[in-house]
């Protein structure tokens, strides 16, 4: 390498390690804002009703930040921008890193330099041996220690630790896989999720999620047939005193059968998701569908069943709406508040102090209305749209109701609410992730490439033997380690001097860089 | 309280103690290690000198001697803690704390035993103290069974791999603080006291750099086995959440900083800064986001 060539190549290096750096610190403050938490800046895949909130509070300062991407941090364009960035900076850097070093791999050490003395390392002196066995016997010395040999008229030189820049270029390639498995579960994969009551069944078809979203590439219509059945759902809280009302067990006993198979019994737990052939099914969330029966006011059952409520808080206090479109002479909704502990204090309103049904009641208030025409369209099932509909009322205040388990309430018009029992539900989620395999598959080559690059030891060392007429044949042995950090160099060139046959009474030592291998 | 978790309570607290005892030796060391400045002199002189040097060195020995019965009863503690649970002890944040310093003591005591890294016994007992000290009175919670979303191998796996790599991080933390003391002090061209008994800049720099090297790889897995849990637990393997992230960005940092070491004009001070910046965000994903920012990670009960 001329000095010329040298310069430039240090040069590239210098400037592409800069980027690098530059890069990473950007991504590092990039990634902060998203990272937060929800109560200073909440994002909009995780919380988005916390995100309306801080939009309603803050008029001026939250569209702003709305339109700068602020709640979607790992989605917004600049985000993007600067990992795309350090990617292109990074292939651009390692791909001339991988000519060279396949160039290397297949070429032979380069030749001793013409100063050994100049080396971190080196030692001098005369051996007993003649000049050819003294090579001969370093030569064995070299290979023994796995270092790559080039032996040239009265010279050696070795070489080893190749697997630190391979492992290194494995390492920064496997990042690229990292971010190719990603694009693929985004593009080719599929989440949904689905909430089921106990004693209910799910099928895989589109028309059953209760939120679906898939990448560009997958085929919503090639969803693969499978059902789920949710049998039984044992769920308990820690009772004693430590950590009261913490969740202890979710275990959903339930049934699958791919396609048109036989179904098979199942157990579904936080940690252990049911795999089908072409999707995993987690159970990330549960909760209680109170069994409500509608009488209306001509004795006729215009509702019954359960009903799916959403928890509030962590002892499960739930809100959910049950509508009898269907009774006559009036619909009747009702607006309830499940509380699976009702607190027995009392003139206390609807809390609960415990997550477990210990003492299941059922609040709510009603409505009623002139029935509507069907109009097909869907609705949603846990708000109620109070166009047309009059609250009932109690004299002055509206009417409500307080049912435990098997009570009814009777409307002024004689139309019944009977809170018939309690079941639980499950939130399924259906996903397929393609690009898995590859994103972990890479974080292992990943692991692995790091582990060869931070542990191996690139080092070149060289001998010259020098017959000198009369005399004994004189030796002259150095080495350098290419990176630093590293220890054993004083040792490798010691024992190739030995090697050679190096006298050690004449060694002429000369311990340049030695002073720094102590405290190791 | 009964049975093993009353006898971890007694010995965590008790090696807190204990550590405090090694945390004042090894003060003391620093401190008399300040006067003992080898001058040439008079006969008299000297052979003062050599006394001092050999009372310097037996506070050392008494913090390190401190250090080995504190770190019996941490470990004790924490195998007891683990008995009484009846699962691995890192289920909360008390644990995950205690059970970190102990790997850490634990590595010190093996690079004491293995080379000459006494001279970390000041830094090592001070985050000792403080460390244990905030889990005993802070942090304690008793005893308590998993919340299902932690019934995993994976959990196991990511914990231990976390707990080894931020003692590391926090090995190779206290090595760039030293370092960045004495690159200064030898700037001032005034070597003194108790960092004239540290390995010179360069050796320290290069003690950093190993304990990031072996951290980084281990850091990357604990991510990786992380998402793998994720995947299992709650259906998706990366959810930015601000755990997540900020993992995510500590490991980020420490690449910035293996970059940095490799970089002409950020090597050495810049990359040692780095080095810190990295402990730094180890420690606020750990303390800080647990105990100010909610996410789905902070379900673990502080
Ligand atoms: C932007 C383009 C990048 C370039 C040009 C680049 C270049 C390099 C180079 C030349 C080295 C070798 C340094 C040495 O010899 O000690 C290196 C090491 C390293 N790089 Fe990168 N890199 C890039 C991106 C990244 C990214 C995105 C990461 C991960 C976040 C990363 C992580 C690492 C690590 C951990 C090492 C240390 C490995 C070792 O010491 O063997 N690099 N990089």
């Amino acid at each position: 390498m001329t000095t010329r060539e040298f310069l430039r190549f240090a040069w590239t290096q210098l400037t592409a390690m800069r980027t690098a750096l530059v890069l990473l610190f950007a991504l590092i403050v990039a990634a902060i804002p998203g990272s937060l938490g929800p109560r200073v800046l909440p994002q909009r895949p995780n919380n988005p009703v916390l995100v309306r909130e801080f939009l309603d509070a803050h008029p001026t300062l939250g569209p702003l930040l709305d339109r700068l991407g602020f709640f979607d941090v790992y989605g917004a364009p600049w985000f993007a921008a600067i990992y795309l960035l350090l990617m292109v900076s990074m292939v651009g850097c390692i791909v001339p890193r991988i000519a060279v070093y396949a160039r290397n791999v297949r070429a032979m050490p380069s030749g001793a330099p013409r100063r050994l003395d100049r080396l971190p390392q080196h030692v001098a002196g005369e051996t007993g041996r003649t000049a050819s066995e003294a090579l001969d016997a370093g030569q064995a010395w070299l290979l023994a220690r796995r270092y790559r040999v080039r032996r040239q008229a009265g010279e050696l030189s070795g070489e080893r630790g190749y697997a630190r820049e391979f492992g290194n270029l494995l390492f920064h390639v496997s990042i690229l896989g990292v971010l190719a498995g990603v694009a693929v579960s985004a593009l080719a994969g599929f989440k949904g999720s689905v909430i089921v009551t106990e004693g209910a069944a799910f099928s895989n078809s589109l028309s059953q999620y209760d939120d679906f979203t898939s990448g560009g590439l997958f085929d919503r219509s090639s969803l693969a047939p499978f059902t789920v059945w949710v049998d039984r759902f044992d769920v308990e809280f820690e009772r004693g005193p430590v950590q009261r009302g913490a969740a202890r067990q979710f275990l959903v006993h339930a049934r699958v059968a791919e396609g048109l198979g036989e179904p098979v019994a199942a157990k579904l737990e936080v940690n252990t998701p049911l795999l089908t052939r072409s999707a995993m099914v987690n159970l990330i969330g549960h909760g209680y569908a109170p069994v409500v029966t509608i009488t209306d006011a001509r004795g006729a059952t215009a509702f019954s069943g359960p009903v799916v409520f959403l928890p509030q808080d962590g002892n499960f206090t739930s809100l959910g709406v049950v509508k009898a479109p269907d009774a006559r002479p009036q619909r009747i909704a009702v607006e309830g508040i499940f509380v699976p502990s009702q607190s027995r204090a009392g003139g206390t309103g609807p809390l609960s102090t415990f997550p477990a049904p210990d003492n299941p009641v059922l609040w709510g208030t009603l409505w009623q209305g002139e029935p509507r025409a069907e109009t097909g369209r869907p609705e949603n099932v846990y708000s109620l749209d109070t166009t047309g509909l009059t609250r009932v009322m109690d004299g002055a205040d509206p009417a409500s109701f307080r049912l435990a388990v098997g009570e009814t309430h009777t409307l002024p018009d004689g139309s019944r609410v009977t809170f018939d029992g309690l079941r639980r539900w499950a939130k399924l989620q259906v996903s397929d992730t393609p690009g898995l395999p590859i994103v972990w598959a890479s974080v292992a080559l990943g692991v692995l490439g790091l582990l060869l690059s931070m542990f191996s030891k690139p080092r070149r060392v060289f001998a010259r033997v020098t017959d000198a007429a009369g005399a004994a044949p004189r030796v002259e042995v150095g080495g350098l380690d290419r990176v630093d950090a590293r220890t054993g160099l004083a040792e490798d060139v010691a024992g190739l001097a030995s090697a050679l046959g190096l006298r050690a009474d004449a060694a002429e030592d000369d311990e340049a860089g030695t002073g720094r291998e102590e405290h190791t | 309280m009964t049975g093993f978790a009353y006898y971890s309570s007694v010995a965590m607290v008790t090696s807190v103690v204990v550590y405090l005892l090694a945390l004042t030796a090894h003060a003391a060391e620093w401190a008399s290690a300040r006067r003992v400045e080898p001058e040439p002199g008079s006969r008299a002189r000297q052979e003062r000198l050599e006394a001092d040097l050999i009372r310097v060195d037996r506070f050392g020995r008494v913090g390190l001697a401190m250090t080995v019965i504190g770190a019996a009863l941490h470990v004790g503690g924490v195998v007891l803690r683990g008995l009484a649970a009846g699962r691995p002890p890192w289920g909360n944040m008390y644990e995950f704390v205690t059970s970190t310093l102990a790997f850490l003591v634990v590595g010190y005591l093996v690079l004491v035993a293995r080379g000459r890294m006494r001279w970390l016994g000041l830094p090592v007992t001070l985050l000792l103290v403080l460390g244990q000290g905030l889990a005993v009175t802070v942090l304690y919670v008793a005893v308590a069974p998993l919340v299902p979303a932690l019934h995993s191998v994976w959990f196991v796996i990511h914990i231990v791999a976390a707990a080894v790599a931020g003692a590391m991080f926090n090995v190779g933390g206290m090595a760039s603080v030293l370092f960045l003391l004495r690159t200064r002090a030898e700037r001032r061209g005034r070597v003194a006291g108790y960092l004239r008994r540290l390995p010179d800049a360069e050796a320290l720099d290069r003690i950093a750099y190993r304990a990031a090297a072996f951290a980084f790889p281990l850091w990357t897995f604990t991510i990786a086995a992380g998402s793998i849990w994720a995947q299992f637990a709650w259906g998706r393997y990366w959810g930015w959440d601000p755990k997540e992230t900020w993992s995510l960005v500590t490991w980020v940092v420490y690449a910035a900083y293996l970059h940095a070491r490799a970089t002409a004009g950020w090597k050495g001070t810049r990359a040692a800064w780095l080095g810190l910046l990295g402990v730094a965000a180890f420690w606020w994903n750990f303390v800080g986001i647990n105990l100010l920012v909610s996410g789905l990670h902070s379900y673990a009960g502080i």
